[in-house]
């Protein structure tokens, strides 16, 4: 071998094992917006902590590849307009290797276009119906919804078995809000139901004593309410006041914010009765293997950053979408997005918050959404909501922990 | 549907809307109607005050109108130095004029808001108080006692505004430095301290509205973006400056809203507000109540 190739070689090698050393120390970049500002903050903050948690998990764990992964976070303010641009910036400016959506529905939704041309896998965030138009086959939402009608399905199930022949619809006028109204509507024709009470109100009514009284004159037997945070406080204190009638039999449904520690702190005895939609409860069959030690930490970091201090309703499937990336990573071997993607859709990944496995749309196969029925809460005390049998399961069969107590009116008693 | 008793039951709960709308539009109508200044920023004091009236509810027990009451000299104070920043920065440059003055206020509320966020993090606020969440029972109506409160304090508002602004002196001199602030200064008078007086009491005022915000409903840190359309909506229809017809324009704007809301779908009511600015404007541009110029 000539002198000057040993040394071409020998620099070859040097740079070589250099670029990779550098490399293997580089971390895995995961990007996101998250709502830390705005209406959507208190449950991006909850759902941020519990992927920070996995984080320092996995990196404890000594990262993936080899490489140490580290999260690449923007507020997107729960604003639609923001999340392009940030977006942009993470994948051309931040060149971050893998995608998580925004929390909630409206801020992902201008963003799927971008991820699918751009070829990108997005583990979506609690999004509803997002991906439905848009067909990207590298989405995987976190969020158990599972298919389009089910949740809807759910809870008029629970109203007809209790008797239940006609159904009011009160929905916010936003696009999260009016996807469950359309669902619910289309699965009440198909149960046989009348709907006798059809409204949209705007997000920013502030007194929603005149719209129940228009609800409560129609006498439905079924009130199915899919409302944000500050709605579903305005619409339950009115209900308390003005009441909602005898004959109502089941009231809830699509409520958020019934599941944040802050606002079910807020409205404390005003809840029981109210029948919810939630993702995740401190009943016995909803633990999982490491569900007790994730609430452990997250409880603790939660005072120190001014979040949810109960977090059950984002957090974990914050964690799980660490987990199965961290599944998909471990598996494939690379950071390669078709390979990632193609592992994600053909298998079942163990996670916190139970065994996910994805339909061809990207949602969860089978829907982990339960219906739980608040009991016996008491005003102004959070720590309450940590012990079972708060709020009772009775739906799924699979996870039921109680039976309807009915009507509304003698629920809330 | 439509029944009587529906209609009823919506006039009777949108003129106790309409008159929470007046009590926190009192202030705007001081400080816009009457001083002319952009005051965007309005709302974001507004909730301020509510999270000052939590703060002392949540932590000392005191009650949520007993808060309102007793932030209010700190408000004043507070409105003294917004003032006098403002002043400082802007309109004494000439620099008050156009989007440079609304660009201040903006600034303002977005660092309120950023504050608020910081000090009590991002979740609703509610205030604890026994007229909160219970009903006064009137025949078939209810009427939730939270917004009887709004009433009455809105009422009462009104009434001390509307005597402090005619019988003081210094009430006299803030409708002066609205009329023409240069004879009053011919006249010897600072207009610039007369301003910043009724800004400090525009400020002062919204201790108490504040307190009925949180009354009414839960709070949080972004919620001042709801009341900018609907607050400077019932003081430009009012006619600028009107105190009396600050409470008038907002009692029609809570009971036409409350009817849309009642009888012809929730949808309608945000425009509610905006149609009737525009159907006052174009037929007395000078707002219901406000003097020919």
């Amino acid at each position: 071998m000539k002198r000057r190739t040993l040394l071409g070689g020998t620099i070859a090698a040097a740079v070589f094992g250099l670029t990779s050393a550098a490399i293997a120390q580089q971390p895995i970049k995961i990007g996101m917006s998250m709502a830390q500002t705005g209406g959507l903050a208190g449950g991006g903050k909850a759902s941020l902590l519990g992927i920070e948690v996995w984080r320092d998990d996995v990196n404890a764990r000594g990262g993936l590849l080899g490489r140490k992964v580290e999260l690449v976070v923007y507020d997107d303010k729960s604003s639609a307009s923001e999340t392009p641009a940030i977006y942009s910036k993470l994948l051309d400016v931040d060149k971050v290797d893998i995608l998580f959506a925004p929390y909630a529905t409206v801020p992902p939704a201008p963003l799927m276009p971008l991820v699918k041309q751009r070829g990108m896998l997005l583990i979506g965030n609690f999004s509803f119906q997002v991906n439905s138009k848009v067909g990207h086959d590298m989405w995987f939402n976190n969020a158990p919804w599972g298919p389009a009608d089910s949740w809807a399905s759910s809870f008029l199930d629970l109203g007809q078995k209790a008797g239940g022949k006609t159904i009011a619809l009160l929905a916010a006028d936003q696009e999260f809000a009016q996807n469950l109204a359309k669902t619910a509507r289309e699965v009440a024709t198909k149960l046989g139901m009348q709907v006798v009470f059809d409204q949209a109100y705007p997000p920013s009514t502030v007194e929603f004593s005149g719209i129940l009284r228009a609800l409560k004159a129609a006498k439905p037997d079924i009130v199915y309410v899919a409302s944000y945070p500050p709605d579903s406080a305005g619409i339950l204190r009115a209900v308390n006041e003005i009441g909602i009638g005898d004959n109502v039999k089941l009231f809830g449904g699509g409520m958020v914010g019934l599941q944040f520690g802050a606002v079910m702190e807020n409205l404390g005895s005003l809840l029981n009765g109210v029948v919810n939609y939630n993702t995740w409860l401190p009943e016995e069959k909803m633990y999982n293997e490491g569900t007790k030690a994730f609430f452990e930490t997250y409880t603790k970091r939660a005072v120190e950053a001014k979040v949810d201090p109960l977090g059950y309703y984002l957090a974990p499937y914050g964690y799980a979408s660490g987990q199965m990336i961290e599944q998909a990573i471990k598996a494939v071997g690379s950071l390669d997005q078709k390979a990632l993607a193609k592992y994600l859709r053909e298998n079942t990944h163990k996670t916190i918050v139970g065994p996910i496995t994805f339909a061809a749309d990207g949602e969860w196969k089978e829907s982990g959404v339960v219906q739980a029925q608040f009991r016996g809460i008491k005003d102004k005390n959070i720590e309450q909501f940590r012990s079972s049998g708060k709020q009772v399961i009775l739906f799924p069969a699979k996870l039921k922990s109680g039976d309807l107590i009915t009507p509304f009116e003698a629920a809330r008693k | 549907m439509f029944s009587f008793e529906l209609l009823l039951d919506a006039v009777v709960i949108g003129v106790l809307l309409g008159c929470f709308y007046a009590a926190v539009s009192l202030g705007l109508s001081i400080s816009f109607g009457l001083l002319d200044v952009p005051h965007v920023a309005h709302p974001a004091f507004l909730v301020l005050a509510s999270y000052a009236v939590y703060f002392l509810n949540e932590h000392y027990g005191v009650d949520p109108l007993l808060a309102g009451l007793l932030i209010t000299p700190l408000f004043f104070l507070f409105g003294l130095v917004a003032y006098r920043l403002y002043y400082e920065t802007f309109e004494k440059r000439g620099s008050d004029a156009g989007v440079r003055g609304i660009a201040f206020f903006f600034g303002i509320a977005f660092i309120i808001e950023v504050l608020i966020i910081l000090l009590f993090g991002v979740d609703q606020r509610s205030v604890t108080a026994d007229y909160v969440g219970k009903a006064w029972r009137l025949g078939d109506m209810r009427i939730p006692f939270r917004l009887v409160v709004a009433f009455v304090v809105a009422a009462a508002l009104t009434i001390l505004l509307t005597l402090y602004l005619s019988r003081t002196f210094m009430g006299r001199a803030i409708r002066a430095v609205a009329q023409d602030q240069e004879a009053l200064r011919l006249m010897g008078a600072n207009p610039i301290r007369i301003k910043q007086w009724a800004f400090g009491i525009a400020t002062a005022v919204l201790g108490i509205a504040g307190a009925l915000l949180i009354i009414v409903a839960p709070v949080e840190p972004t919620l001042d973006r709801t009341y900018i359309g609907r607050t400077f909506c019932v003081v430009v229809m009012a006619g600028l400056g009107s105190m009396s017809g600050t409470l008038v324009a907002a009692i029609i704007l809570g009971v036409a809203e409350a009817i849309v809301l009642t009888l012809f779908g929730a949808s309608w009511a945000p425009a509610i507000s905006f149609a009737m600015l525009l159907g006052v404007l174009a037929v007395r541009p000078q707002g219901l109540f406000g003097r020919r110029s």
